[in-house]
């Protein structure tokens, strides 16, 4: 089976449908698939439904489909960097659910596990727990949360070997992992694809075996804030 | 901005004053803002890892300039380097050693806190709700939680509630109140007073606190 294709776009086809659920990996700028955001952007699918951590800068990451209006809901668990995401969600245009960071991670870590819900303390007695089953084990009262079993990930690992092998770099793992374990199909975006027998296979962060297409592609790679400390001089 | 009430400490001393409380040998957590500012005041001869709820142990300080790398980032999303210890992992696993209780301490800024050890520090009703982000997981499961905080609002009311107003990030989760004027510890029946900040008296503390404060 051949996994490697020439550009997001090929990636993409036939696998985009209106008001589908995308997993998508990045943490704020860091480690998302810009190319196969941009690629989405293109195919002008409609209606869709993100399971992303964030939601990108106004012109950067999930941003670009919220200025074409093609995303309808967010599942997320921060979205203050983004004003086009604001105007649309106190609007009315942009449903918004928001899942503590962890719980979002673990339902999409879960959805990929099989695991359709499990228990977690997080959100016992707030806001986030309401009409959510609530049980007690030793004690301690916890809630059910869903796992997320999307139509599709997008993801951006560093290197891939020819079978979909993934390395990430640095903090740029993130939700990456969750994310293309949770979909049905997984596209993933990286930096350098190896000849397979290249990387280490004690190294490997995600096994081919959850990813299905991959392109190779340049990124930007923006930083959200750019924050250093003075060199001491001598 | 204008104080109208007893200033007690900075940012700065408050940030020195809630690095008092790590323990030699632990891994923490230290949200954004004040708790921020706790890494610069380290005591000598303790070693704390900290974890960054992206997915990195061990963090290090802001690069150099021009040493800046966009796939290493901590929670604030700014850049900043990695240590001879550092690990990374994703965001699953990440939250696995918070909720796993593996993280000793969270060191967190709050919008309110009650003496029931109840805390609120991610959204106000009718205002830009930006998300709770790892707030909820990590007061639910790391196992401390040092709130950092001003002591009373712009216009002098107390933060520091018989019961919180604005919608929970925890319930019954804080351990210690650090303020401009004091530290406080939640008790059974309310809040325990520890120290007070330079030049606070009791009595200014007691006037500032809606809580309920138990006496030793």
């Amino acid at each position: 089976m051949k996994k490697v294709y020439r550009n997001a776009t090929e990636a993409l086809d036939g696998l985009l449908h209106d008001g589908m659920l995308i997993a998508s990996g990045g943490f704020g700028l860091c480690g998302i698939p810009e190319l196969l955001l941009a690629a989405i952007r293109d195919a002008g699918t409609k209606n869709l439904v993100f399971a992303s951590n964030n939601a990108g800068v106004d012109d950067f990451g999930i941003g670009i489909l919220l200025q074409t209006r093609q995303v309808r809901k967010m599942i997320s668990s921060y979205v203050g960097e983004n004003a086009e995401f604001m105007r649309q969600y106190l609007s009315g245009e942009l449903e918004l659910e928001f899942n503590p960071q962890g719980t979002l991670a673990e339902r999409m870590r879960a959805g990929g596990a099989g695991i359709p819900g499990f228990y977690t303390r997080t959100g016992v007695g707030t806001i986030i727990a309401e009409g959510k089953d609530h049980r007690d084990f030793n004690g301690q009262t916890y809630i059910m949360e869903e796992g997320i079993f999307a139509d599709l990930a997008i993801i951006k690992a560093w290197k891939a070997d020819e079978t979909g092998n993934l390395i990430f770099r640095k903090t740029a793992r993130n939700f990456n992992v969750p994310a293309g374990m949770c979909g049905k199909v997984c596209v993933a975006e990286v930096e350098e694809i190896v000849p397979t027998g290249s990387l280490d296979p004690d190294a490997i962060h995600l096994p081919g075996i959850y990813v299905h297409r991959i392109i190779q592609g340049a990124h930007e790679k923006r930083i959200e804030q750019r924050t250093v400390r003075k060199r001491e001089t001598a | 901005m204008m104080q109208t009430q007893p200033a007690g400490w900075d940012r700065n001393q408050m940030a020195a004053r809630a690095a008092q409380e790590l323990e030699d040998g632990t891994y923490v957590n230290l949200g954004i803002g004040i708790p921020t500012l706790v890494s610069n005041y380290i005591p000598k001869g303790v070693q704390v890892t900290l974890q960054s709820e992206n997915g990195m142990l061990g963090m290090g300080p802001f690069p150099y300039e021009g040493e800046e790398d966009a796939d290493l980032i901590n929670a604030g999303k700014q850049t900043i380097t990695e240590l001879p210890q550092t690990a990374y992992f994703d965001s699953a696993t990440s939250f696995a050693m918070i909720r796993g209780g593996k993280i000793a301490m969270a060191i967190l800024g709050a919008m309110e806190v009650a003496e029931n050890g109840d805390l609120a520090n991610w959204m106000i009703p009718g205002k830009l709700v930006k998300g709770m982000g790892g707030a909820m997981d990590l007061v639910a499961g790391v196992g401390r939680v040092v709130v950092v905080m001003d002591h009373t609002s712009k216009h002098g009311e107390s933060k520091v509630l018989k019961a919180c107003t604005l919608p929970l990030t925890g319930k019954g989760v804080v351990d210690r109140i650090i303020t401009n004027m004091g530290v406080l510890d939640v008790v059974p029946g309310g809040l325990k007073i520890v120290e007070l900040a330079d030049g606070i008296s009791e009595a200014q503390l007691r006037a500032a606190t809606e809580a309920t404060i138990v006496d030793a």
